[in-house]
């Protein structure tokens, strides 16, 4: 029983390199795989819209813009980063990324639009089996 | 008349203080973080969190007693400061000085303990007034052995005044290892009187908030805290006046880096000290200081009066 | 005059002391606590009844968002219930790599806990190195599952990513690293006299005490109840791997510390277990989308006791009813009689003592005042009942909430 047991440690730790780092001024690094922001890849989409129907928050919409070609509009403030519609595409057009410095003042920045977009495209459309907004 | 204002207002007076205040509680916090494996706040830390709260809002709660809820931060600081004027630091001499006034430092110490006991009673919030009271409790722990060991040292000086038992000491460096004893008793009991952890009591941030500087914000925060940082550097240059002043003999401006050095030394023992314990209860808190601070106190005062007979 | 010296004084719902809300009022006579009123419900966010309305795989994610430390416990509670209703077998490394997981898990929880701990009592020092070691086993996660929290790494039938030979050595790598480090802290835990005078004789829970109030993991297996899921009722990969469990009869928070550091070295174990005697195969079986009829309960040792899973199905893509029963729920009725008789400076540790994750528990409402008459409302009308009641003690949320809007406008 003596106080000041971990006094050894302790100022060992006084000349050793801090274990925190000085973000932001040094980078993060996510590992590789990390589920982080979203990627869409227009080119591979075919609409079957599967990544609709499993998300859990209704984050991602598919809308047609041309003849076999379609947009994808991700509300990244809903989006829970699962990866449930990367599984589950049967193109694998979508991948995550590592991004992960994803904060915004503006909620509207968050939702952002992949693809081209019809001049009056709607950002919202309503589609079958998402689960209620409320 | 020119150098008396320079003295009391920029050194060694309120701005010295101020400055080395600040610079101590950075220096402070720095090791505390750097033994702990973490990076630790910039050197201007301290200077932007009271530039920060000088420009925040006071905000007073209604059932609290305006007048000494802001009155009491001001006693405290005021007398922290008062305090500092008295102990010797240029030349082997303080800005004041009479036969006597190590009791009165000592004194105008346990006044800011007091002062954040009004200011947290009335402030009537129910986490304040338990602070309050807790650090009451505590003061009765502490003292004790603070002053017996502080008054055994000024016996064998046989003198009661600061500046003169500094020169004691400086003069006859040997004498400084029989008070020893007393001087880990007062470096502990000022853990109790600066509040800091094991005996943090008072101010426990995960048991009653803050304390009795519960209600507080903006400018009397500020100066509460200006208050703690200057009762350190008050407390720490005491018990390096008391126990080792060495630099004292030497020519003025090598003996007041010295008296710096050995005010850094005592901060950062004390940050240290900090690092290694966890927190107290206040009952045991009182049981370990009656049953193990006095004692020693008390031996050391003994001590002492055996040496001055066989001294002189 | 002694009775002046009683009152109420509210710890929470927001404090220091509180990690996640939650409201204990405790009476007080000087330093001395008398008595406490528990009230739950600040973090009840309708998680039984929004999984009604989603199919089972948008479910599985919300179950595994109910609590942040033990998310692969939700998860895994609930696809085991709902894996036993449509008689799915799930292939052997998907066992084995759950059981790594939920061990990992196991290992970041109590780490965290342990820092908690030492925050708790003024150890900030405890703090910072319990959760820079931490971040070895955060990382580890980071790599097999692709977050740190919130794995995501079951799906129904078995799991979504694999464990690569690369990983494996990564992960016992940082085992060895673990377990010095833990030795390291069972010195400090049983030495540091500071630690065992605030620890010990607080919070006290004798074993008929325990068993009375059916308290769970660590917080009852500190008391010397012998019982753990993982061996009762061994779900996953438990039934293959050999460990003990660990129980202790300090019956106090001194004991709660070293059953928890103890089941840290134990988790070391079975994760290098696992971790050779993985089997190679199938990571998972096709699960149809729609589960036949049928009820199921499941059970699980989550980090902080026995976790409850209840699935109902009628036959639809979306189950019929879900209930979940944290740990923490049956541990917080402990909670007053642990603090009988005691101090108020050492309140906060005691309900840290049982690892209390409030966003587990909350899954109901309770009424302070019950009515007599019964009567069902819809969604508008409770909304108008709302609106009512505000609005009658003066609060007009109109106001409030058009100024909100011009302030998100100008933004």
């Amino acid at each position: 029983m003596r106080p000041g047991k971990m006094a050894k440690e302790v100022l060992r730790n006084s000349y050793k390199k801090p274990a925190t780092n000085l973000y932001p001024a040094e980078a993060l690094d996510m590992p590789f795989n990390f589920r982080g922001k979203l990627n869409f890849i227009q080119e591979k989409c075919i609409g079957c819209k599967l990544c609709m129907r499993d998300c859990p928050s209704g984050a991602i919409v598919i809308n047609k813009v041309a003849d076999k070609k379609f947009q994808a509009v991700i509300d990244f403030s809903k989006c829970v980063y699962c990866a449930q519609c990367v599984e589950v595409c049967p193109k694998k057009a979508l991948e995550t990324t590592r991004d992960v410095e994803l904060a915004q003042l503006d909620i509207k920045k968050l939702k952002v639009v992949f693809g081209d977009d019809k001049p009056n495209a709607p950002s919202n459309a309503a589609a079958p089996s998402t689960p209620p907004v409320a | 008349m020119v150098a008396a204002l320079f003295a009391i207002l920029i050194f060694p007076g309120l701005l010295f203080l101020l400055t080395s205040g600040l610079v101590f509680e950075f220096i402070d916090r720095k090791t505390y973080a750097r033994l702990q494996n973490r990076v630790g706040p910039p050197w201007f830390q301290p200077l932007a969190d009271i530039i920060k709260l000088l420009a925040k809002a006071d905000v007073i709660p209604s059932a609290a007693n305006p007048k000494m809820f802001g009155l009491a931060p001001l006693f405290a600081f005021t007398a922290a400061a008062t305090a500092f004027f008295y102990i010797p630091l240029w030349k082997g001499q303080s800005l004041f000085a009479f036969e006597g006034d190590i009791i009165m430092v000592l004194y105008l110490l346990t006044i800011p303990t007091l002062a954040f006991f009004i200011g947290g009673w009335y402030s009537t919030s129910l986490f304040a007034r338990l602070g309050s009271v807790r650090a009451v409790t505590q003061l009765f722990a502490y003292e004790v052995p603070l002053f017996m060991s502080i008054l055994a040292a000024a016996l064998l000086a046989d003198s009661w005044s600061l500046e003169k038992i500094a020169l004691f000491y400086a003069h006859h460096p040997l004498y400084c290892l029989f008070n020893v004893v007393g001087f880990m008793v007062a470096m502990v009991a000022m853990l109790g009187k600066l509040e800091k952890v094991p005996f943090d009591i008072p101010e426990a941030e995960t048991e009653i908030v803050a304390g009795a500087f519960t209600e507080y914000s903006g400018r009397l925060l500020a100066l509460l805290r200006l208050t703690v940082d200057t009762e350190m550097v008050v407390c720490a240059a005491l018990l390096v006046a008391v126990f080792f002043p060495f630099g004292l003999t030497l020519p003025p401006v090598l003996g007041f880096i010295v008296f710096l050095a050995e005010l850094l030394i005592e901060v950062l023992a004390l940050s240290l000290l900090r690092t290694v314990v966890a927190r107290l209860r206040i009952d045991q808190m009182v049981e370990f200081c009656w049953k193990w601070l006095v004692p020693m106190s008390l031996f050391q005062l003994v001590l002492n009066l055996v040496l001055k007979g066989m001294l002189t | 005059m002694p009775n002046s010296r009683k009152f109420k004084i509210p710890i929470g719902p927001q404090h220091p002391a509180l990690k996640e809300p939650e409201g204990f009022s405790i009476a007080l006579l000087g330093e001395k606590i008398l008595g406490l009123d528990i009230r739950l419900g600040y973090n009840h966010r309708g998680v039984e009844k929004a999984c009604e309305e989603r199919s089972y795989i948008q479910a599985m994610y919300l179950v595994e968002r109910v609590c942040g430390i033990c998310s692969h416990a939700h998860s895994t509670c609930f696809i085991q219930a709902v894996e036993e209703i449509g008689a799915i077998q799930v292939p052997k490394r998907a066992q084995y790599i759950r059981t790594i997981i939920a061990e990992l898990e196991r290992i970041h929880s109590h780490l965290l806990w342990l820092g908690v701990a030492g925050h708790e009592i003024g150890f900030d020092t405890l703090l910072m190195y319990t959760w820079r070691d931490r971040e070895v086993v955060m990382d580890l996660l980071a790599l097999i599952s692709g977050n740190r929290v919130n794995y995501g790494m079951n799906t129904f039938g078995g799991v979504r990513r694999d464990i690569t030979p690369g990983h494996v050595a990564e992960i016992l790598k940082g085992m060895d690293i673990l377990e010095e480090r833990t030795k390291y802290y069972v010195e400090v835990a049983t030495q540091e006299s500071t630690i065992i005078k605030r620890l010990s004789g607080v919070g006290v829970l004798t074993l008929k005490d325990a068993l009375a109030l059916d308290a769970v993991g660590p917080t009852s297996r500190a008391s010397g109840v012998d019982r753990d899921v993982r061996r009762d009722d061994p779900y996953a990969a438990y039934s293959e791997v050999k460990f003990d469990v660990i129980t202790d009869d300090h019956c106090d928070v001194y004991g709660r510390v070293i059953v928890r550091v103890k089941e840290l070295m134990e988790a070391y174990k079975i994760v290098r277990q696992c971790c050779q005697q993985m089997p190679e195969g199938p990571l998972t079986v096709k699960v149809p989308r729609k589960i036949p009829a049928g009820e199921a309960i499941s059970r699980y040792e989550a980090p902080r006791g026995e976790d409850v899973h209840y699935v109902k199905s009628n036959g639809g893509e979306k189950p019929e009813r879900v209930k979940i029963r944290a740990p923490t729920l049956a541990n917080v009725q402990a909670v007053k009689c642990m603090l009988k008789d005691g101090q108020l400076a050492d309140m906060p540790i005691v309900v840290a003592a049982i690892d209390p994750c409030f966003s587990c528990t909350d899954r109901l409402i309770s009424i302070a005042e019950p009515r007599k008459d019964k009567r069902v409302m819809r969604w508008d009308e409770l909304r108008d009942h709302g609106i009512a009641w505000h609005r009658a003690r003066g609060i007009d949320m109109d106001g409030l909430n058009l100024k909100f809007r011009k302030m998100l406008e100008r933004v």
